[in-house]
This record gives structure tokens, sequence and C-alpha cells, in this order.
């Protein structure tokens, strides 16, 4: 890290205790989140929100929510583990192999390819999920994972930015000289470009974790069956079932699941954010 | 650039599924909104532009459509201008511990919006939220995130939690690329440090800030998850037409109306589209 001016200027208290303001804006409604999921139901209602109830339930809560309704909370996570790794891990192929092809040849119709996926990204995606669910319903794919994984397998933001990365990070003397040596083109793709993509791969990758985990949308209009719902709908439906007449409300439940569902993502920030944040930086150089 | 038909290796297989799910239901939706359903014979007649004109003339569909135009015209500067700020504030290198900040900041964004909105939910409500503890402490009852008029807002508030990191972190990478020659011209000429940040940094952030209001014009006309998950929460202020993702989807999923639920979404797709390709053209002409 370079510090951006030559004068290195003085740090300003004034500064950071505004951006500490923002900082509790940002972390009070997690530490909520954090304390309510250590509270009974009882707790909930009659400790104060920023601080801990009389019993400290952490472990019963995630008991609780593990095991609820036989145990369907796995389910929901093993289902949204599928979704993320096939969704979002062939999207990040799909982007990373045509975004190369894109930014490394120059091929009839390759001007036709960016009109149509800009076009493409100013309609807005719910825009698509009536027609695309109606579809796929006189297809026979609603209520199964594919209706789910195929949609999730195009990220023209992924595309856009591999094709950025993959034109400043691959150098053409290197690819001629590969094909000099006799490698078909696949193969040069694999063994040559890969690696020289790699922080970008990642970068695109972990968005695509991130819209596959928290998709909402999608599932909610193409699943009818709880057993095949990601975190995220099964999520909301614990939380509707606390609504509805003659219900047992489970807020602890709904509390205790939703920072059980955050937890995994935030530390896959925290540990790849060398990798992703050099990513974006290069993705950004051509805006 | 190598000249080479084998290029199509590399861009078929995305541009295969891009067409099954990108084109195909864009075309899907065009076919469905030319007809309708006949209630009593059954089966499809073409109505050629029909549904169109009864969108335009369909009091829903402008109420709920003024609804995020009014949520967007406040909500996306606030939230803009604050990632903003906090992007400056981040690259100034007057910061103590910039690089915490910075994470801590964009989190929000690795947070479901299923979830953030669950979250909140709850901090809003009267039940046990920090809305709750609010009230108590100043002895009122004024503060109801989730009734009427407080409904927006609160709204706004869950969005602009959830993305200022995003945007912030978009404005910061584009600051990372400013060479640090003109830094060295500025202060040579003796420039002070918000005469640098108008004339060296807001220039390079022109094209960083184009795009980031352009993805957040399209995130606010698709407004859905908040105001869907919020409905269970306070169903007599959030309408089923509240926003006009949610009329289309409630005229699909509720009312079986699939025809002009597409006319519904094409329609705001269109709007979208244009708003969004003349921001793009004043952005890429005007000076910030």
């Amino acid at each position: 890290m370079s510090t951006t001016s030559p004068l290195r200027p003085r740090r300003s208290p004034l500064l950071t205790g505004l951006m500490i303001l923002y900082l509790a804006y940002t972390l009070i409604p997690l530490l909520w989140l954090f304390l309510s999921a250590t509270k009974t139901q009882g707790d909930l209602l009659s400790s104060p929100g920023l601080w801990f109830g009389h019993r400290f339930a952490l472990f019963a809560n995630i008991r609780d929510t593990l095991t609820y309704n036989d145990g369907i909370f796995l389910r929901w996570l093993g289902n949204t583990l599928l979704y993320v790794v096939v969704g979002a891990g062939g999207a990040t192929l799909l982007a990373t192999a045509a975004g190369y092809g894109l930014a490394k040849y120059k091929f009839k119709g390759r001007r036709a390819v960016f009109a149509v996926l800009l076009g493409a990204v100013a309609v807005p995606g719910t825009a698509l999920a009536v027609p695309t669910f109606l579809m796929f319903s006189h297809l026979g794919l609603t209520n199964t994972v594919w209706a789910i994984i195929i949609p999730s397998l195009v990220s023209p933001f992924g595309l856009y930015l591999m094709w950025v990365y993959a034109s400043d990070a691959i150098p053409h003397d290197l690819l001629e000289a590969a094909r000099i040596d006799g490698a078909g083109e696949v193969r040069i793709f694999f063994t040559v470009a890969l690696r020289l993509l790699a922080p970008g791969i990642v970068t695109v990758l972990l968005f695509a974790v991130v819209s596959t985990w928290n998709n909402y949308f999608l599932p909610l209009i193409m699943l009818s069956k709880p057993n095949l719902y990601p975190l995220t709908v099964g999520l909301t439906q614990w939380s509707n079932q606390a609504t509805g007449v003659g219900a047992r409300p489970i807020y602890n439940l709904v509390i205790t699941g939703s920072l059980l569902t955050i937890v995994p993502l935030v530390v896959a920030f925290l540990l790849l954010q060398r990798f992703w944040q050099s990513g974006l930086t290069a993705g950004s150089v051509k805006q | 650039m190598h000249r080479d038909t084998k290029g199509w290796i590399f861009v078929g297989p995305f541009l295969a599924v891009f067409a099954l799910t990108f084109l195909a239901p864009i075309g899907y939706a065009i076919y469905l909104s030319l007809f309708r359903e006949q209630a009593f014979f059954g089966g499809n007649v073409f109505v050629g532009l029909d549904n169109y004109a009864d969108v335009i003339a369909d009091s829903k569909f402008w109420e709920s459509f003024l609804r995020v135009l009014s949520f967007l015209v406040v909500q996306v500067p606030v939230m803009l201008i604050l990632a903003l700020l906090a992007a400056l504030a981040i690259d100034s290198a007057r910061l103590h511990g910039a690089s915490f900040f910075r994470i801590v900041i964009f989190l929000p964004y690795a947070v479901p919006g299923v979830v953030a909105v669950l979250m909140w939910g709850f901090i809003y409500g009267d039940n046990f939220g920090l809305a709750a503890d609010l009230n108590n402490l100043l002895g009122s009852t004024a503060i109801k995130p989730l009734s009427g008029h407080w409904m927006l807002p609160s709204i706004a508030n869950i969005v602009t939690w959830e993305f200022v990191g995003y945007n912030m972190l978009i404005f910061y990478s584009a600051l990372r690329t400013v060479p640090e020659e003109l830094y060295e011209a500025a202060a040579i000429d003796g420039a002070s440090a918000l005469r640098t940040v108008r004339a060296v940094k807001l220039p390079a952030l022109r094209g960083a800030v184009v795009i980031a209001t352009i993805f957040s014009i399209i995130g606010s006309f698709q407004l859905f998850n908040e105001p869907n998950i919020l409905r269970t929460l306070a169903p007599n202020v959030i309408t089923t037409y509240y926003t006009p993702n949610m009329y289309a989807y409630n005229l699909s999923f509720a009312g079986q109306q699939f025809n002009y639920s597409a006319t519904v979404a094409i329609v705001m797709g269109v709007i979208t589209a244009v708003i969004a390709y003349v921001v793009q053209l004043r952005g890429t002409r005007e000076a910030l």
C-alpha cells in the first residue's frame, strides 16, 4: 500500500471520529443480532436490545435451530451450498473463459456480443423472473435444483470484470510463445492463462458466491417444496410462521438462523480480502 | 489481439446459457404481453398493444412507480454521497486504521439482503426491537418505523445500510488508480487538501460514480425483497402493489394474470433502461 500523497498528511482525529460514528451505524445492527441470538424467547422480550439477557442461551439456540423440524435448517444449508458450489462455480468458469476469449481473440461478431451484453444488463433482473418462471415451468424445471442453478450460471458483471482483467494480466507474447511451442488454444487457457488470472477469478468467484448465497427472489418463485429451499427462503418462511394465525412464534430460531447464515460469508470476505481487493482495483482501471 | 475464430470456444458456452436465461425470457415476455387469457372460453387471444394501453392507464402501476421514484431521488444520492465521503476519508491517509474502516464498512454487503431485512424488521418492531428500547428511554411512543409514512424511509435505511460499503469500495478502487504524479503536481502547486479532492480526485471518480448511479437506479426500480419481507410485519401499510416489482409478482403468483404481469415487467424494464441510458449519456458528457 502506498500513501496517496507525497506529503504524508497528519492523521486527523476529527475525521477518525466521524468515521467511528459511521462504523457504529454499520455494526450496531449486527451487534444486536448477535446479542439477540444469545437470548431465550422470554429474555428477548424483557431485556434491553443491546445487552445480554438473564441466560446465555446461544448454544441452546444454535442446537434448537439445527434440530427444529427434523433438522430442516441443515437441509436448507446443504441446498444453499449446492446452489453456491455449482451455480457460483459454474458462473465463474463461464465468465472467466468468456472474458478471456473476448480480451484475447479477435473474431467476427465480437462487437455484437458486447452490444447484446450491455443491453441485457440494463434489463432489470426481476423483469425476467416471471417469464423465466413460465418458461421453466413449461420445461418441467420448476421445483428442481436446476431452476436455481441454471440462471445463476450467468454473471454479466463477472464477465465484464474478467474481460478487463484478462486484457491487462495476460501478455500477448506469452500466448504467442505457447502457440509456437505447439500448444492448443484450450490447453493454453488451462495451463498459461488461468494462473495469471487467479486474482481476478477469486474476485469474480466471491461476488458470484455472494449473489447465489443471497438469492431470494428466484427460489421464492421457482420452488414450492420446502426441502429444496435455500436458507434465505427458509428463514423468511420461519419468520412468516411467527405472524401466522395460531402459530407458535420462533423468533429465537429466526434470529439465530440469521446469524448462522451471515457467518460463512463474513469469514470468507475477511480471509480472502487480499485477493478480491486487488482484483477489484485492477477491474476499475478501465472505467 | 489474436485473429482467430477459436475465440468462440471460450465465449460460446457463456453465450449459450445467456441466451437461455436472458434473451429467451425477454422474447417470451414480449410474446406474452401481446396476448390475453379468455375468461370464459379459455385459451389465449392476440390483443396487440391492449395490455400496454391498460398498464399506461393503470393507477396502481403509477402509484407504485411514483413510490420507487420518490424513494430513489432521496435514497440514491444519500447513499452515494455517504459512500463517496467514506472512500475519500479512507483514501486520504488522514485516518487512523484506514484498512480496518474499509473492511468493516464493506461488511454489510456480505449480509444476505433477506437477513438484513429480517434483522432490521425486528429492530424496528415494538416487541423487542431497538425502536421499543428507544421509546422506553424517551418515555414516548413516537418512534414507529413500520407505520404509514415511516415505512419508505425505513426501507431506504435498510438499503443504505446494505450498499454504502459496496459503493464505497467501487469509489475507493477508482481512487487507487490515480497516478502518483498527479498528487505530486498538486502538491508542488501548493493545492490544499480540499482543492486536491476537487481538482484531482473527483474527476478521477467520474466513471465510477456514473456506474454506481446506474446500478443504484436499476436496483431501486427493482425494489422487492425489503417491502415483500416487511409486508408480513405491516400488511396494512405495504400493499400488494407497493413497488412495480411487487405488483408484477403479485399479479402472477396471486392473481394468475401472467400476460398482464409480463407487460408490467416490460414497461418497467423499458423505463429503467431509458433512464440508465440517459444517466450514462449525461454522466459521460458533463463534469461532476
